[in-house]
């Protein structure tokens, strides 16, 4: 039984690692080296200082998007619309950082504040509309998402455009003082990345510790089960969506306020559905939420300059991180294959 | 067309389904086939009908040996079934529906097939709209269609399982004489899988009866129901000898209560249940036991009626709100309804606590799963999931997982599945509950466990509820017929 366990647990390895070696194969079959491209990558990632630094700061926004999905996982829900709550707590950082003055501190309280509210509410229209209406979380998280976008166009083109005219790229850079303090001219900000910690402590006791992570383990895995034991499914599945999207919110304050320093078109770059991917392949397991995650913040920024080092073009990276999914689908559950789940009555 | 069958065996694991049953139909008569739940009926038409393939046997056609594969390829050789629940596609339209199991065309035939329909339907008297959907179909006109497909389909044998459950009494009608032409004039081979006794003397040529999976009678009809009483449930011990239990205040009071489900509609049900009694409701599977006991435990919503709990009416009350007063309500699914796979026996305990506070206390919390595994003896640790547990020790969490004090406890199938020693074990659990002043209402297939357990016995048969009776006085014979649909 304990070996067993274990195989669960380090289960996520095997996925990657079959990523890794088919993707090799695929190199030594168009005449490149398999160990200099993954070098050539390792190198773009953490060549230099600035290179280590934006991986760190890609890393940040996509944490917490993804300790925000484990909640949402473990209630059973789909919340395919943390995009959408990223790029919702993008706009209401922005939109403090553009309306309001204050000093430094509290603006930017006043800012992280808004992303996760305005990121919460978001979460929680697709969490009563389920509860309420019974719309599937996957259709008002898709529909929710383009609006979020929708609503970013508008503004960068409209109300928020820079006095120099509107140009679909963005707002005007914000004032010094809303920005988050960065780390030796890079993107990155210590603040945010000691937030995350937080949040992922938080979640791990939540999860771990707390009755309320009891019922949403219990809904997530047995909705009819856990409301005959007595537990009361709408109100846990509002909360578990709005945790999550108060955390992407965060996130995505994050990206306007370090990654870049003003909204931009795509502000979110796919951080949330990458987000799904890490919770996904790292089964669920918080553990190794930050690892993958910081693996794939590695792969998708050392395939940028792989380019430039070799001749190989920098959708290598996407390969890479394409070809882990089609494995996590393939055998990513571990138990579906009859690993790591027996029934007591063998073992006696 | 002459079918015979030749010691039909299939086991599921332990559960022998079918023990060597031998059978022989023969063309232009409908036959009866009759069982208690359990008995093999339904496992037996499925191998008949290509649904399954048996462990042992062989099935006969004119004298060919013959081996399905599918049911389609069943109704190829001229065998059709009516199920229970129609196999059709809800949201088709009528034609569609019929075109998707038969033109294997890029190209639908349209005319055709309306043509085909119109033609059948029109020589058995169904009227139905071709352009119809099928989910505004009510249960018997659904079922009058399947008939249609599988008769144009070849069929020269249909086996029809329970079909007057949840139609009609006007569709039945339609459906008998449908069927007796087919029998008589047409020269088919028909077979009725039912339990009412009155459908099968009224219809049937000839009565076949299934007991724990072999065949233990066949008659010819009209013969005295008295016969196929005793041949579908044998003789039942008579109870034994139990100390009276002096019973205490009204604990559940149901008055003229009617309950709607799709399949069935219950009307003008009325129970009592005082402090410590113990009430058992027979019957099939499916004859409105499970809606009344849904219903008492606020899952379900009465349409009119009354019912009180201690006293207070609680109808159209949350089941959460029910629980909170001291009602219980254990399901048959235990995986399903009861028990959440992939959570620890801690886990379970912890969950079904009333109190809790924001901080879970894993050290008392994992005490209180080791006084439960020990006081119910649930071979298992705290840290066992739910889901490795067996059969028998899921049920026994289920007990464990029981607030205390209770009101009421209500029940489903308490011991299906458990063999005899846990079975007993269980009861013996459930009368300290009744030292206690909790009431328990639960239904049951098993008849002899009705008998055997409850102080008064209620029977229901298709959405009505017979006379309450005194279990010490009845017999199995009282409830056979009850069972059956007779007064």
């Amino acid at each position: 039984m304990k070996t067993r366990r274990w195989i669960t647990r380090i289960w996520p390895i095997v996925p990657i690692l079959a990523a890794l070696i088919v993707t090799s194969a695929l190199l030594v079959l168009f005449g490149a080296k398999p160990g200099e491209s993954f070098q050539a990558m390792f190198q773009g990632a953490f060549g230099d200082q600035s290179k280590t630094l934006s991986v760190l700061a890609f890393w940040v926004p996509l944490l917490f998007s993804a300790v925000g999905l484990l909640v949402t996982f473990t209630a059973g829900l789909w919340n395919i619309g943390v995009e959408g709550q990223i790029v919702m707590g993008a706009i209401a950082a922005s939109w403090v950082a553009l309306r309001l003055e204050a000093p430094a501190p509290l603006l930017i309280t006043l800012e992280i504040l808004a992303a996760m509210a305005s990121g919460a509410l978001w979460a929680g229209v697709t969490a009563v509309l389920k509860t309420r209406g019974k719309v599937h979380e996957i259709f008002t998280g898709l529909a929710l998402n383009n609006l979020a976008i929708i609503l970013t166009n508008y503004l960068i083109s409209g109300p928020w455009q820079p006095p120099e005219g509107g140009t679909f790229r963005g707002t005007q850079p914000f004032q010094d003082a809303a920005l988050l303090p960065l780390f030796a001219n890079s993107r990155f900000s210590p603040l945010s990345l000691l937030l995350a910690l937080v949040a992922f402590s938080m979640v791990l006791v939540a999860l771990r510790g707390t009755f309320w992570g009891l019922k949403l383990k219990a809904l997530g895995k047995n909705l009819r089960s856990a409301y005959l034991l007595g537990v009361s499914s709408e109100r846990e599945m509002i909360l578990a969506m709005m945790f999550c999207g108060a955390l992407a919110g965060l996130g995505g304050a994050v990206r306007v306020l370090s990654w870049f320093d003003s909204l931009r078109q795509s502000i979110s770059g796919g951080i949330g559905f990458l987000a799904l991917l890490v919770v996904m392949l790292a089964t669920y397991q918080i553990y190794w939420v930050p690892l993958i995650a910081f693996f794939f913040s590695a792969v998708l920024n050392g395939s940028i300059s792989l380019q430039l080092r070799t001749q190989l073009h920098s959708s290598l990276g996407g390969i890479l991180t394409g070809l882990m999914v089609l494995f996590i689908l393939l055998f990513g559950d571990a138990s579906k294959l009859g690993i790591g789940r027996k029934k007591e009555a063998d073992e006696q | 067309m002459h079918i015979e069958l030749r010691q039909i065996r299939k086991y599921f694991g332990p559960v022998k389904a079918n023990d060597g049953i031998s059978l022989v139909f023969e063309g232009g008569r409908i036959y009866g086939l009759l069982g208690e739940n359990g008995a093999g009926k339904s496992t037996l038409m499925k191998i008949l009908s290509g649904y399954q393939p048996p462990d042992a046997g062989e099935l006969l056609l004119d004298g060919q040996v013959q081996r399905f594969s599918s049911p389609a390829e069943a109704l190829g050789s001229g065998i059709g079934m009516l199920y229970q629940d129609p196999l059709d596609f809800p949201p088709f339209n009528i034609s569609d529906n019929y075109l998707l199991g038969r033109d294997r065309r890029v190209f639908l035939d349209y005319k055709t097939a309306n043509r085909e329909l119109r033609e059948v339907m029109e020589r058995y008297g169904f009227y139905l709209d071709l352009q119809a959907n099928i989910e505004s179909l009510s249960l018997g006109e659904r079922q009058q269609l399947e008939l249609v497909r599988l008769l144009i389909g070849g069929a020269q044998i249909l086996i029809l399982d329970e079909p007057t459950t949840g139609i009609s009494a006007e569709q039945k009608e339609k459906l008998f004489a449908s069927m007796r032409k087919l029998a008589h004039e047409e020269g088919k081979t028909l077979i009725l899988v039912s339990h009412k006794l009155d459908e099968v003397q009224e219809l049937c040529d000839h009565a076949l009866v299934l007991r724990r999976g072999k065949l233990v009678g066949e008659i010819d009809i009209p013969c005295a129901t008295e016969e196929l009483v005793e041949m579908m449930f044998g003789q039942v011990p008579t109870r034994s000898e139990r100390p009276g239990f002096k019973l205490g205040e009204a604990v559940l009071e149901l008055r003229a209560v009617s309950i709607a489900s799709y399949r069935l509609s219950m009307k003008d049900i009325s129970l009592d249940l005082k402090a410590g009694e113990v009430f058992g409701l027979a019957g099939l599977e499916g004859s409105g036991q499970q809606l009344v006991l849904q219903a008492c435990a606020g899952l379900l919503k009465p349409a009119h009626g009354s019912i009180k709990l201690a006293g207070q009416d609680i109808k159209g009350w949350t089941y959460h709100r029910c629980q909170a007063a001291g009602v219980a309500y254990v399901a048959a699914g235990r995986l399903e309804e009861g028990l959440v796979a992939g959570l620890t026996l801690v886990e379970h305990i912890e969950l079904s606590h009333p109190k809790h506070k924001f901080f879970v206390d894993w050290t008392s919390a994992r005490k209180e799963t080791e006084t439960r595994i020990e006081r119910y003896q649930i071979v298992g640790r705290p840290d066992t999931l739910a889901d490795e547990l067996s059969g028998g020790n899921q049920q026994r969490l289920l007990f464990a997982l029981l607030r205390s004090p209770l009101k009421l406890l209500l029940l489903e199938h308490p011991t299906r599945g458990l063999d005899v020693r846990s079975a007993n074990w269980i009861w013996e659990l459930l009368y300290q509950r009744r030292e206690e002043g909790t009431a328990i209402l639960f239904m049951s297939s098993d008849l002899d466990e009705v008998i055997e357990r409850s102080d008064r016995i209620a029977v229901f048969s298709g959405g009505v509820m017979s006379r309450v009776v005194e279990a010490k006085k009845t017999s199995a014979e009282e409830l056979g017929h009850l069972i059956g649909g007779q007064a």
